[in-house]
């Protein structure tokens, strides 16, 4: 892949989690339905093993909901981006 | 179906965080055999694409939404063992820094979603596209593949809660396949358009086992 090609997947990656991502359903995944259907969600709602930077998706401390969301889906667009490359490029020998 | 912490026993997620290093362990040595160049920055690539994608929950039925899960789109593109290695990147990050998925959890969530669902996903594609050939091929078998990957991690993830003591077998496997099965339309769906684009633009970009 060519280096404007890499940045433009990464650019239409970025817009997707900046842009698109505050408008997406909010209605709760398969697994967390199920779990309210079959009475079991409770037991998911302990405090997590270790706590989160970045909780739920939302920048802490931002109060306008679509840039919390929006900032957090930038930021780990990038972090998965570097570590995956980076993964890739220590695998390769 | 990223699981929280206090969905499983340690029955359950010890053994399961013992396969997914294991297994994570067993992929990257494979991979490294397979992986040519121009596939490194697809790995970040397509990383960058499922995490964004995994965001972008789609409602299915009532009060329920769907994602991409994307292990069949990047084992289509990776092949299946740098394919599980990138939906294990995401789903890592997704725990570590998003609270999305428990980190007691997240050796089940990769052996469900990487392991199960990319490579058990990929085996699937690969048997279809063979059959089929050419594009048609590609295509047929990624979107068979996708829902059934979506399919088979949401029944593995039904396994783990039963064996947990969490819900038995016989509600959590109907109710989780159930409506896995919808938003499985919803990753075949988003596979093959996104497939479709990569053999118009790119199709070098899809992984061939025998070169």
């Amino acid at each position: 892949m060519h280096k404007k090609e890499i940045l433009l997947w990464l650019a239409a990656a970025l817009i997707l989690a900046f842009f698109v991502s505050p408008f997406a359903a909010s209605s709760p995944d398969g697994l967390e339905k199920v779990a309210d259907d079959k009475g079991f969600l409770e037991k998911g709602e302990t405090e997590p093993v270790v706590s989160s930077p970045v909780p739920d998706y939302a920048w802490p401390g931002i109060k306008n909901e679509g840039m919390a969301t929006g900032l957090a889906g930038i930021f780990g667009t990038l972090v998965v981006f570097g570590l995956a490359y980076g993964i890739g490029a220590m695998t390769k020998r | 179906m990223h699981i929280p912490d206090g969905f499983l026993a340690a029955n359950t997620w010890v053994p399961a965080w013992v396969i997914s290093v294991g297994g994570l362990g067993y992929c990257i040595k494979r991979a490294s055999e397979a992986l040519k160049d121009k596939m490194v920055p697809l790995m970040g690539v397509m990383a960058a694409f499922i995490f964004a994608a995994q965001m972008l929950n789609f409602p299915v039925a009532a009060g329920t939404s769907g994602h991409l899960l994307g292990g069949v789109l990047a084992a289509v593109l990776l092949g299946p063992y740098a394919g599980a290695v990138v939906i294990a990147v995401v789903l890592a990050v997704q725990c570590l820094v998003f609270q999305d998925g428990g980190l007691t959890a997240l050796g089940a969530n990769i052996l469900n979603m990487s392991f199960i669902g990319t490579m058990g996903g990929y085996i699937i594609y690969s048997l279809i596209r063979k059959a089929i050939g050419d594009n048609k091929g590609i295509l047929m078998g990624a979107a068979i593949a996708a829902w059934v990957s979506v399919v088979l991690a949401s029944s593995a993830c039904a396994i783990e809660l039963a064996v947990s003591g969490t819900s038995p077998l016989k509600i959590a496997l109907p109710a989780m396949v159930l409506v896995h099965m919808l938003i499985g339309i919803g990753e075949a769906i988003i596979s093959v358009l996104i497939l479709s684009f990569v053999l118009k633009t790119r199709p070098d970009l899809i992984y061939n086992k025998e070169v």
